[in-house]
């Protein structure tokens, strides 16, 4: 097998690595403000509209300089992010619609210019088109050194600017009453993020541009819930992806590279779904698997509780049988984990509580009742803040409960607490 | 100049515009433009999947793989959603990864599908003249024009049958599900017709560029009226007049005929933008004006 892509001691090789960690890096950074601001497909925008400002940028100085282009790409998106404000601020077109509008029509302005030059003579030769899905392998040292200015400079400007972000990010009006121009920011963030886009254009290209916005920060945001760490882990992501993305991309001669950084960052946002733990459909997964057995555990505890409370004898033997009757109690999984754990006795034909058993059994019971009286009696006890998911007695009103519990004859008789 | 290249080339970009911009409305209405822009994104997998494993080129072929991905799109958002993943996001995570894999499978197995990048993002359009549909010998004209009028057609019977149920539905969905109109299915036959206009006009234009046929001439139809049936027919209008004006502007540039379309288009919608009586930016300020005149009379 041939793994001489794999060796990363040439130097073009290097070079192109070092642009794709940088665009990754700097992506998923800013990326992150972009997601928490919901605007993450404002991004996807700036992305199309880097296009016209490029091929103009081209037409009219006729050298390919990654400079000019960034130069070229960063005024066309500023003029879609003004053009965007504008259709919804002066027009009942609402965001969306807008946001389609600018994406597409300066996309289409964009292909148009580019299909104008390569007919030029040379036009052909221009590598334009390598800007629409990216080819990282175009990428020399002085692009990739201009590249790290950038991003080294994005980076340092999210940092200092952390603690305003941030409030911009979970908190607008509140920072406005600090007296922070608000407004400046945000447009420092957006600049900040057409930056991001501008870099990454040459090597994921401009369709795809705002996956790498999007997906790191999304996959980020799972593992975290503190800001600075989603930052610092989407930038990580973005960096790997756009590094995994380009070694593959290695491997065919027409592979653009733009797609497989894409696919590498999906990659990991997949990962994020499904693993991340709290979050994550897995540990979602097994938090619901164990909070079912809890439920069953504690029902079946109850359900032998008070079949043996009916006969009035706490060692009384509960036959599956009679358990059987009950509502509630299914299987006889969650009677043999509560053997296992202590709480019951298993004997010939039947459970019985032990003396473990008997004090949680009763303390369930207890609550159970006590909940079932304050529904009873909710109307009279007011408007009280109530847990209904965990049927937990609201704790003002609990002594109330507890006398209404005699009252209507409901406390469980078997065991009493320290006798 | 060959009039019957221009003439099938005009017809097709007026067919695409006219089926797209009546779909586009209600996109435009209910606020699913980026969903649109999404499903566009999304077919191309499917296109490219369908054509590698029948190696047919078939319009019905076409429409299955791509309809799949429609819901597949439509689904993995949807689910992302229940996820916990914003809506904006899971839109933005779901297409990219989609369109991302189409360009792959695209690019790998270049040789053996008649489908290349340059087709994916502005179509071939010039080529819809010698592209014919032959039917027992009998040459019947380009193919993509029998393509595109079936699915004008077919927008345009679904959205007079059902004119009523969608104008509901886009301006007062609660009030709709209240006279007993099935949201649900509404919503699904209109993410079935942006699905079908995609699927038929990525031959001609190109995946992104038809998102650009749904939404601005729609948009520049919800500037100049407040009536919708007005707004289709005048969504329709600009299309076809934009398809038009666009091949001559191509023509003169000697550039890609979809994408001058779209240009075309754009330049209307800014007009419309400055320049719409009683809502556009000029009336407004010339409307501004007067009142401060007239409050400095009244002083």
């Amino acid at each position: 097998m041939d793994l001489s892509w794999l060796s990363i001691a040439d130097a073009n090789t290097r070079w192109v690595l070092g642009g794709a960690c940088l665009l990754g890096l700097s992506s998923g950074v800013l990326g992150s403000f972009a997601l928490l601001r919901r605007r993450s497909l404002v991004g996807d925008a700036l992305a199309h509209a880097a296009l016209p400002g490029v091929c103009l940028a081209y037409l009219l100085t006729g050298t390919k300089n990654l400079g000019l282009f960034l130069v070229g790409a960063a005024i066309a998106g500023l003029l879609a992010t003004m053009a965007m404000s504008a259709i919804t601020r002066y027009s009942k077109i609402k965001e969306d619609a807008a946001l389609g509008i600018v994406l597409t029509v300066f996309f289409g302005l964009g292909i148009m210019l580019l299909t104008v030059i390569q007919k030029l003579p040379g036009g052909n030769q221009s590598g334009l088109d390598k800007f629409l899905f990216g080819q990282a392998a175009s990428l020399v040292g002085s692009d990739v050194r201009l590249m790290a200015a950038i991003a080294a400079g994005l980076c340092l400007a999210v940092l200092l600017l952390f603690k305003e972000f941030k409030l911009l990010a979970f908190d607008p009006g509140f920072g406005a009453g600090l007296g922070l121009p608000m407004g400046l920011l945000d447009l420092v963030l957006n600049l900040l993020i057409l930056l991001a886009v501008v870099i990454g254009l040459q090597s994921v290209g401009v369709v795809l541009m705002a996956a790498m916005l999007i997906t790191p920060a999304v996959a980020a945001r799972y593992w975290t819930d503190r800001l600075g760490v989603m930052t610092a882990l989407a930038g990580v992501f973005g960096a790997a992806a756009g590094a995994l993305g380009t070694l593959l991309s290695q491997l065919g001669p027409r592979m653009p590279t733009g797609p497989l950084i894409v696919l590498a960052a999906t990659l990991v946002f997949l990962v994020s779904l499904l693993c991340a733990p709290r979050r994550g459909l897995l540990a979602r997964l097994i938090r619901f698997v164990r909070l079912k057995r809890q439920v069953a555990r504690e029902g079946a505890l109850r359900a032998v509780y008070e079949l043996a409370e009916a006969v009035g004898d706490p060692r009384a033997l509960v036959t599956p049988d009679e358990l059987r009757r009950r509502r509630g109690v299914t299987g006889v999984g969650a009677l043999g984990a509560l053997a296992r754990g202590g709480a019951l006795e298993a004997t010939g034909g039947g459970w019985r509580l032990t003396a473990q058993g008997l004090a949680e059994a009763h303390r369930l019971v207890r609550e159970q009742r006590l909940w079932e009286v304050f529904l009873m009696h909710e109307g009279e006890l007011g408007g009280q803040s109530v847990d209904r998911d965990g049927a937990r007695v609201p704790p003002a009103v609990r002594t109330q409960l507890e006398q209404l519990l005699t009252l209507h004859g409901l406390e469980p008789r078997l065991y009493k607490e320290g006798a | 100049m060959d009039w019957y290249a221009s003439g099938s080339i005009i017809a097709t970009g007026a067919l695409v515009a006219a089926s797209a911009g009546m779909v586009g409305c209600f996109l435009v209405l209910r606020r699913l433009a980026l969903l649109g822009d999404a499903i566009s994104h999304a077919v191309l997998p499917g296109i490219a999947l369908a054509f590698l494993l029948t190696g047919s080129r078939s319009t019905l072929v076409m429409v299955l793989g791509a309809g799949a991905l429609g819901i597949i799109t439509t689904f993995l958002v949807q689910t992302l959603q229940r996820a916990g993943v914003q809506e904006d996001a899971g839109i933005g995570v779901s297409f990219t990864a989609l369109f991302a894999v189409g360009v792959v499978l695209v690019s790998l197995f270049a040789g053996k599908v008649d489908l290349d990048l340059d087709c994916v993002l502005y179509g071939e359009i010039a080529y819809t003249p010698w592209d014919t549909l032959v039917i027992g010998g009998i040459n019947l004209g380009p193919e993509s024009l029998w393509t595109m009028g079936s699915i004008f057609l077919l927008n345009f019977s679904v959205i007079g049958l059902l004119y009523k149920e969608l104008k509901i539905c886009a301006f007062d969905p609660a009030m709709a599900a209240a006279v007993g109109i099935n949201v649900a299915v509404i919503h699904y036959v209109l993410m079935g017709l942006v699905s079908v206009t995609t699927v038929g006009a990525f031959e001609s234009v190109g995946a992104i560029l038809v998102v650009a046929m749904m939404i601005v001439p729609a948009a520049t139809a919800y500037l100049l009226t407040e009536r919708l049936g007005v707004m289709l027919l005048l969504a329709v209008l600009q299309g076809v007049v934009s398809a038009a004006a666009g091949y001559f502007l191509a023509r003169q540039l000697d550039s890609s005929i979809a994408a001058a379309m779209t240009t075309v288009s754009g330049a209307f919608f800014a007009l419309a933008f400055l320049f719409a009586p009683r809502t556009g930016l000029v009336a407004r300020a010339l409307a501004l004006r007067g009142l401060r005149t007239g409050q400095q009379m009244m002083q």
